[in-house]
């Protein structure tokens, strides 16, 4: 018997990267697709698997891997796509020699994400095929064959995934890696140099690289038929697959497992052997509107959302079919996500709630911060437009404003993309103040390591990238560092560099509290003689003091874990740590 | 075999992705498919967390519709009550009696609900009280363990097929206090 083990999507893909011989694989964690690089770094020593700073140095990287013929895997997530669109979008044009598979994850949704941008749309626009896997079982072996339609038609592949096939797990059969060793490496500037001259030698053959993917596409067994009722037919792809059939076992379905370019005469086939055909496809009507493009029949957005993640409950109603049963009217707390207890970023908020700052916001755990109480935060738009971002602002409303605006950024998303917009400031005569939340990792991914880690994927010691050198090289003079648990100190540095009219950059430090023995490990207690219920510590928004209906704080004993911020800012000193 | 399907709540950081890894090793002994559904990311910070384990002879979908789940495991009260709907009529709310504010809460926005057992109406509500069990076992962390020591007993499996699961999936040095916070479950009901 075959062996079959539990795996999420992202697992799988890992394992499929082993099995297709890929020898080199980069990423920047986002979720949903983080899992996947920290698979191949935990299990797969043939794999050399990198941290790249940024999505755009990731694919780059593996845009000079696969030229040089190594078999080469990219992950991120959907936004991820944005910021590697510049080398995408001409790496269509060159082709690869060694294949090259760039996986995004989706988030429709969105639940962990700022947008739910459906990214088949990026693979449409680069012109390179797009594989759905619905499951981890497929997720491995279409990683496979990815590779090999990336090597025989010579392209990029795009190997969409969405928050449900990465994080959800099923049965998957494992196979032996094929040692596919390096594809010869021969300089061929006409291919690999896109001067125009080249350039326009190479957009006919990515057009005629298009045709051939279509004609493969229609007899590809990625896509299948399951031909049972006549009255409905359903084309769809990925996840909502699953939901189909088990909405709708009776209908027909025809599954797409690469839905660009789409194979016309298949579904062509399909749409005319039933009575009604639907499409089915979560976020853009990327392949209905392909079809109705082509004249054909169906029924797609009319009927199902264009927002969103589906469900077998949203594919139910749009079919009149419910399956709940109970009902629960009540209105509940909702329980948001919030800043964990004794985490370092809780300080530099409170302090830039007392000093009645703006803030220019980012990508990362502080993001939570921008909930009540701590309410610390006006913008958050992508990652590094803090920093940039309130160079605009001042831009626009002057010194004045930007004297009350902080940019607040932590250290992976400053490596990110937060330098270029430093270096702006200081090249463009701003005066802005950048808070650099430095927590010695990329925490709200899970705990990745970063430039500034001084430790990669592969847990081995680097050099460790200097911030405030970095800083003084690009121009800035004044430059703080302190801790992030003297909140005294965080309120005192803040005040003082928004107040200076030269730009200035405050390094909060204290390691990540979920990092495993850098946390604290004590305690507070309520010293209810001092304490006089004055609610201060309330503002802090820490889940470990909770109030229980009376005016005194409660410490959560199983939470809390004595970072002492709170008991820095109770004014009677009530808050004493538990010695 | 009929698809099980068990929906699994928490709140963020009280190891719902680690049940619903145990569980599902456990189905994949017993069931021909298993599917996992689980969320990470920002929900894990101390937000509202689901994951749902579905097993039968075949499963398609990872995620469990409204009104179609078999038993949830809640690791919270409010949490309970929140994915409640998902039960089916006569299905098992097997809950955890601890209460934890969220931030709403704990703002004095909105009052955390009272009576939550007896307003969940058509279904069988079995109340445990975990943490302290979890801290007899020797960590208050191991509350999701003991309420699978409740639910172990009451699925009916071998006991030794769990115990395999707990050994596949939590790390060595956690291992004895777990055993002992799921055995405290397994022996708490007859």
């Amino acid at each position: 018997m075959i062996k079959k083990i539990l795996m999420t999507g992202n697992e799988a893909i890992a394992r499929g990267a082993y099995e297709a011989g890929v020898t080199v694989a980069t990423a920047y964690p986002g979720t949903p697709s983080t899992e996947i690089l920290e698979n191949i770094g935990k299990h797969y020593n043939e794999i050399s698997a990198e941290w790249s700073p940024n999505e755009k140095v990731a694919l780059e990287v593996g845009i000079g891997s696969a030229i040089v013929g190594a078999r080469t895997l990219v992950t991120m997530k959907h936004v991820g796509v944005n910021v590697a669109a510049d080398p995408l979008m001409s790496f269509t044009y060159t082709g690869v020699n060694g294949g090259l598979v760039l996986v995004s994850a989706d988030d429709p949704g969105m639940h962990s994400s700022q947008n739910e941008q459906d990214n088949r749309v990026f693979g449409k626009f680069a012109k390179i095929p797009i594989l759905e896997p619905a499951d981890s079982g497929e997720a491995k072996s279409f990683l496979i064959q990815a590779f090999d339609i990336s090597e025989k038609f010579d392209t990029p592949v795009l190997f969409r995934m969405t928050t449900r096939t990465s994080h959800a797990q099923s049965l998957v059969e494992l196979a032996e890696r094929n040692e596919v060793g390096l594809r010869p490496y021969v300089k061929n500037t006409m291919k690999n140099v896109l001067l125009p001259a080249h350039a326009r030698l190479r957009h006919p053959i990515v057009e005629e690289r298009v045709l051939k993917l279509a004609e493969y596409n229609e007899t590809s067994n990625l896509n299948k038929i399951e031909m049972q009722d006549k009255k409905m037919g359903i084309i769809t792809s990925g996840a909502v697959y699953q939901y189909v059939k088990e909405v709708l076992p009776e209908a027909s379905v025809l599954k797409l497992g690469m839905t660009y370019p789409l194979p016309k005469k298949l579904i062509t086939e399909f749409i005319t052997s039933v009575d009604t055909c639907y499409v089915i496809e979560e976020l853009e009507p990327f392949i209905e509107d392909q079809i109705k493009a082509w004249g054909l029949k169906i029924i797609g957005k009319e009927v199902f959302p264009l927002l969103g993640e589906f469900s077998p409950e949203i594919i139910a109603k749009a079919f009149g079919k419910d399956y709940h049963a109970l009902t629960q009217t009540e209105k509940l707390p909702v329980r948001p996500p919030v800043l964990c207890p004794g985490c370092p970023h809780r300080s530099v908020f409170y302090a830039i709630g007392k000093l009645k700052l703006r803030v220019s916001g980012d990508i990362g755990c502080y993001t939570l911060a921008a909930a009540p109480p701590l309410n610390g935060m006006d913008t958050c738009i992508c990652m590094g437009a803090s920093i940039s971002a309130a160079h605009g602002m001042e831009k626009a409303r002057g010194r004045e404003f930007a004297a009350g605006t902080v940019a607040v950024i932590g250290d992976s998303t400053f490596m990110h993309s937060g330098i270029t917009g430093l270096m702006d400031i200081v090249y463009n005569g701003g005066t802005s103040t950048v808070l650099i939340l430095d927590n010695d990792i990329t925490a709200m991914t899970g705990q990745q390591e970063n430039p500034a880690t001084g430790i990669t994927l592969k847990k081995q010691l680097t050099r460790k990238v200097d911030l405030e050198l970095l800083c003084h090289a690009l121009g800035i003079e004044r430059v703080q560092s302190v801790d992030a648990y003297d909140v005294s100190a965080v309120e005192k540095a803040i005040k003082e560099e928004v107040g200076a009219a030269e730009p200035s950059v405050v390094i909060i430090r204290r390691p990540c509290v979920l990092l495993k023995g850098k946390g604290p490990t004590g305690m507070v207690h309520v010293n209810k003689d001092k304490c006089k219920s004055c609610g201060m510590c309330a503002k802090v928004g820490c889940p470990a003091i909770v109030f229980k209906g009376s005016k005194m704080p409660i410490i959560n004993e199983t939470l809390c874990n004595g970072c002492l911020v709170c008991a820095q800012v109770c004014p009677f000193g009530a808050l004493e740590e538990v010695k | 075999m009929q698809n099980f399907n068990i929906l699994i709540v928490g709140v963020g950081g009280q190891g719902t992705i680690l049940a619903s890894r145990i569980i599902g090793s456990v189905a994949a002994q017993v069931a021909k498919d298993v599917k996992i559904s689980e969320i990470h990311g920002m929900s894990q910070r101390g937000g509202s967390v689901i994951t749902q384990v579905r097993f039968g002879d075949k499963v398609y979908s990872p995620v469990i519709a409204e009104g179609t789940a078999d038993v949830i495991l809640a690791f919270e009260e409010l949490e309970a009550f929140r994915w409640y709907p998902y039960l089916k009529k006569q299905g098992l709310m097997l809950m955890n009696n601890q209460e934890i504010d969220p931030m709403p809460v704990i703002m004095g926005i909105i009052p955390y609900p009272v009576n939550i057992s007896e307003k969940m109406l058509e279904v069988e509500v079995v109340s445990v009280p975990a943490l302290p069990l979890a801290t007899q076992a020797g960590n208050s962390k191991a509350v999701n363990v003991v309420l699978m020591g409740v639910l172990a007993k009451r699925l009916g499996y071998e006991k030794s097929v769990w115990q395999e699961a707990l050994k596949a999936n939590v790390p060595a040095k956690f291992l004895t206090v777990n055993e002992e916070a799921f055995d405290l479950g397994y022996n708490l009901y007859e």
